[in-house]
């Protein structure tokens, strides 16, 4: 990847994040794509694709759980960390800053009720 | 009189200047009216043609975009294009009379931008890179701003609004007028006819040139690092070399920088060990300025229907002015969306923002009066050199004099942030025990 693009550059099948471990950053993709994974199963499943301005980590800014998916490069990616301690400083200031965080996530709900729907 | 002025559909906002403070501004005054379900029309006045190259295009700034304002853009959706980045920045490395060393990024992550604020430096032949401030000019227009090209001439206050007129002959009545015009005084003029309790910021001389090396000298000389020095010079309080592309960006802070100061600098040993030995810098300077920066910010920046951000009202002292835009164009687009755009608005909504950037100048001005001190002597120099040195062999949370070296060279953090953690009792310890060894080892030494 020859661009000029911020943030750590992840190879392809590289993982940022990893199902059942303790993190508490939000991630930010600036260029390229990421596959969203669910590894609870026998068998991996491909919950989504992420590309670039997505993020991805949210809950770990909100709860203090385990990642609930694993998160991987599909080809060479580029992704920024928003520290947590960062985001709560900046959003104390800036509520706003945490409108699209919330029409995101909204978004998000929304296409899993879809899906739920989808499966009764 | 405590009375609000709201908006309402069909409000019209003009921005005088389409820097990053205005750009920012109608950015987000469009993003907040859209959320609010208000229809109102932003036009964004700049006499600038950013996509020129020299001083034509140019808003005269160091060009570095800090870490955090990278990582609030980025939570807002708003991700830096590739040709507008000239480089990102993963580490600086601190220069003093005593040594050199590398303090690397907290999380080995590009998170600093470097960029130029038009086309690039006069002569400037890479047609592939953009400006930085056309790019968020754009980005503004897309979210819905008209972009007019033109200089204001006159404004004029009438019961329900704000007339302005521009050189061309455009003429129209706004319900806002916002000013981003920088440090600009003929415009200030202009703001002062309709606010004349305004007072503009004060200021204070920098010096900023350009060096064209080529790629390859600068990937061989600087890599992906800003240099910075902490050099016992007249005037200077903090002095840098950012790799961008094809050149390195010279950036001089301080207080009344000129000609000689600028050459004292340069044939400073330890900046012109940055350079090739065999080279003439003066052959590789097509661009060089002294503009001026906000060091006080300025007295009521707002009346009813009218209001000053970035530069024109409060900054941050000497680092991270577009991140000081950024807050200052966000808190007026907040405060003209949901609360209201009368004097009284600004007051409760948006004082208090430019308040808290001028108390924590006033710790930035302290820190920097420390850093002139530490600049003076050399054994505090050596201390602080052995100290750092040492803290990037150990764990990221054990670097405390280097992240507040790097929140202070970056601009990233709030100087009242930096300097609560010079107060922790082991960075001072740390201090002393490294200055003491390095006395005692220059002593044995001799």
């Amino acid at each position: 990847m020859k661009s000029n693009k911020l943030g750590r550059l992840y190879q392809n099948g590289e993982e940022v994040i990893k199902q059942g471990e303790m993190g508490d950053c939000l991630y930010v993709i600036q260029e390229g794509v990421v596959e969203v994974i669910d590894e609870s199963g026998e068998k991996e499943i491909k919950l989504a694709e992420l590309g670039e301005s997505e993020f991805f980590g949210e809950m770990g800014l909100f709860e203090k759980d385990v990642r609930s998916c694993t998160v991987r490069a599909k080809g060479d990616a580029k992704i920024m960390t928003i520290d947590k301690r960062n985001f709560y400083k900046t959003i104390q200031k800036d509520p706003s800053l945490a409108y699209r965080l919330l029409e995101k996530m909204s978004n998000r709900l929304r296409e899993t009720n879809k899906k739920l729907r989808n499966k009764e | 009189m405590n009375k609000s002025i709201e908006l309402k559909d069909g409000s019209q906002i003009a921005v005088i200047g389409g820097g990053p403070a205005g750009s920012f501004f109608a950015y987000f005054a469009l993003d907040f009216a859209e959320r609010y379900g208000m229809d109102i029309g932003v036009d964004i006045i700049e006499g600038k043609d950013f996509n020129c190259a020299g001083p034509t295009g140019c808003n005269h700034c160091g060009g570095i975009v800090s870490e955090s304002l990278i990582q609030s853009l980025s939570t807002e959706g708003i991700i830096l294009p590739s040709n507008v980045i000239r480089r990102g920045i993963e580490s600086y490395t601190m220069h003093l009379e005593q040594g050199s060393t590398v303090i690397e990024t907290p999380l080995n992550e590009q998170r600093i931008a470097s960029m130029f604020r038009g086309l690039g430096p006069r002569g400037i032949k890479d047609n592939e890179q953009l400006s930085f401030d056309n790019y968020l000019m754009e980005l503004s227009h897309q979210k819905g701003a008209t972009l007019i090209s033109g200089r204001v001439t006159e404004t004029k206050k009438t019961p329900d609004g704000i007339v302005l007129k521009t050189k061309d002959g455009f003429e129209k009545k706004y319900d806002l007028v916002v000013g981003a015009v920088g440090l600009n005084a003929r415009t200030f003029k202009l703001f002062q006819q309709i606010n004349p309790s305004f007072v503009p910021p004060k200021t204070t001389k920098t010096h900023i040139c350009e060096f064209h090396l080529g790629k390859d000298m600068i990937n061989e000389y600087f890599g992906n690092s800003m240099h910075v020095f902490l050099l016992n010079l007249p005037n200077i309080k903090f002095g840098a070399l950012i790799p961008k592309g094809n050149y390195v960006t010279m950036v001089l802070l301080g207080s009344d920088i000129n000609k000689e100061i600028v050459a004292a600098f340069l044939e400073s040993e330890p900046v012109r060990s940055c350079f090739p030995e065999d080279i003439d810098l003066n052959d590789y300077m097509p661009c060089q300025c002294y503009p001026s920066i906000n060091i006080l910010g300025a007295k009521s920046a707002f009346d009813d229907r009218m209001i000053l951000i970035g530069d024109s009202a409060s900054s941050k002292l000497y680092k991270n002015g577009i991140g000081a835009a950024y807050i200052t164009a966000k808190a007026a687009a907040r405060t003209a969306i949901f609360e209201g755009v009368s004097k009284h608005d600004f007051k409760k909504h948006y004082q208090p923002v430019c308040n808290e950037l001028d108390r924590d100048n006033i710790i930035g001005k302290f820190i920097f009066l420390v850093t002139t001190v530490i600049q003076k002597s050399p054994i505090l120099k050596k201390g602080l050199l052995r100290m750092v040195v040492k803290e990037q062999k150990k764990e990221k949370n054990k670097r405390y004099m280097s992240s507040v070296l790097w929140d202070t060279f970056t601009g990233s953090a709030p100087y009242t942030d930096i300097f609560k953690r010079t107060l922790n009792p082991i960075l001072i310890k740390n201090l002393i025990g490294n200055t003491f060894s390095g006395l005692i080892i220059g002593t044995k030494s001799k």
